[in-house]
């Protein structure tokens, strides 16, 4: 599993933000775009790309979307 | 694992009930301080919901009322009423045999209250297909929703609807093939915290707390609701791919696949995991809401009245959710009889 990927992948989720903006150390939930509902949307990315079930928790407990594909890693 | 197969009784038809009163989610204000009204209608496909000052039972009667009209069965032919909901017209007693009464179904009737939500129409076919697969009941009615007027709330997800099923004894039938699964250690996914036995009534039962930027009081539904979405996305998938294997046949053969209408993001992408064709997937959240038990059958009447009835049809139906549990049924019908939408 790819961290540069991954990026990629949660980039796509987002669609006013721009992909280049999103990188390993941002903190996923200072983007404006962010909200529960976007949340949604990286939780099923994370079940078709990686058969991951992601839980409330692992979302709140993660800062960067490196801690996010760390969590990810973790459970494959 | 809760495979189950009963032969001998089929579907005679379906009917719902609903309020006549719309709601539009866009038209609310102040839904959540972290997202806008039109961003909940994009990411739930949630546009309106029926709601008013009926009781589940009020929805579910005038949905009976008139299916037992289309099917010109008599009142007096209905041995069984099973009442699929969370939203019971009292404590006590069970909803069933206040409806039995109303209904003025003989007093020689099998009535019962099952307390589930959105699995609980695949749970009350199974239990009414397996009382009746010995033909000692020869016709019975399944009543299925949830009006959440208990607690009042206006949640922009959740609508109100009631609906009925009618099964009938029928020597020979194929019946009904289903999957069953629960996870109680999810059971606080979804959950009315107060107002039962563990946490009693007290006035600070009444106290709003703020829960993701929405304020609630504990005797109304609270949601995890990433638990819940990850849940359905991964539970729905494989429920239906595990029935299909167990009774070995291919579920892309199915003339359509109805989901437990949860919320659109999800279904999409239950339906995307499934690789199914939209076709074969109706919806009718846009509309309607998620209305728990009644989902499955509203979706039918509401989308598949007049294209269904003429033909041998073949369903997968899948309800999945609150505590946690989840089902899914395969059948098949023929001169299936669907109600007119009762609006009141």
């Amino acid at each position: 599993m790819e961290l540069e990927k991954f990026i990629e992948n949660f980039a796509e989720q987002f669609e006013e933000t721009d992909a280049n903006e999103i990188t390993a150390s941002t903190v996923f939930k200072d983007i404006d775009e962010w909200s529960s509902l976007t949340a949604l949307s990286v939780l099923a990315m994370v079940v078709e790309e990686y058969e991951v079930a992601l839980r409330g928790d692992d979302i709140e407990n993660a800062n960067t979307v490196e801690d996010l594909f760390n969590i990810v890693k973790a459970k494959l | 694992m809760a495979f189950l197969s009963f032969k001998n009784t089929r579907i005679a038809g379906i009917s719902a009930g609903v309020p006549l009163k719309k709601i539009c989610n866009l038209e609310l204000e102040g839904l959540s301080t972290d997202y806008n009204s039109s961003d909940f209608v994009e990411a739930t496909g949630v546009l309106e919901r029926r709601v008013d000052d009926y009781t589940t039972s009020d929805l579910c009667i005038a949905a009976a009322e008139r299916l037992l009209e289309d099917l010109k069965w008599s009142k007096e032919e209905i041995e069984a009423v099973v009442f699929v909901s969370q939203n019971a017209d009292y404590i006590l007693p069970a909803t069933a045999c206040i409806i039995q009464d109303k209904m003025g179904l003989s007093k020689e009737c099998y009535a019962e209250d099952i307390a589930l939500g959105c699995s609980g129409w695949v749970y009350g076919l199974s239990t009414l297909a397996g009382l009746m697969a010995g033909g000692g009941i020869k016709k019975a009615l399944l009543m299925a929703g949830d009006a959440k007027r208990r607690a009042t709330f206006n949640n922009p997800l959740f609508g109100f609807a009631g609906t009925v099923t009618a099964l009938e004894y029928k020597e020979g039938d194929e019946g009904f093939k289903f999957h069953f699964g629960t996870d109680g250690s999810g059971y606080d996914a979804i959950i009315i915290p107060d107002g039962g036995s563990r946490n009693q009534v007290t006035m600070d039962s009444f106290k709003e707390e703020m829960i993701n930027g929405k304020a609630y009081n504990r005797l109304q539904t609270r949601m995890k609701g990433m638990d819940v979405f990850t849940f359905g996305i991964t539970t729905a998938p494989k429920t239906v791919k595990g029935l299909a294997k167990h009774f070995d046949f291919d579920y892309k053969d199915a003339d359509y696949v109805i989901f437990h209408q949860a919320n659109m993001k999800m279904n999409n992408m239950i339906t995307k995991l499934l690789k199914l064709p939209a076709e074969k997937v109706p919806s009718c959240m846009y509309h309607f809401g998620n209305t728990s038990s009644a989902s499955i059958p509203l979706t039918i009447v509401t989308q598949l009245r007049g294209k269904v009835e003429d033909k041998p049809t073949k369903f997968i139906c899948c309800g999945f959710g609150v505590g946690l549990s989840w089902g899914t049924v395969a059948f098949e019908t023929e001169h299936l009889v669907i109600s007119e939408l009762v609006e009141m």
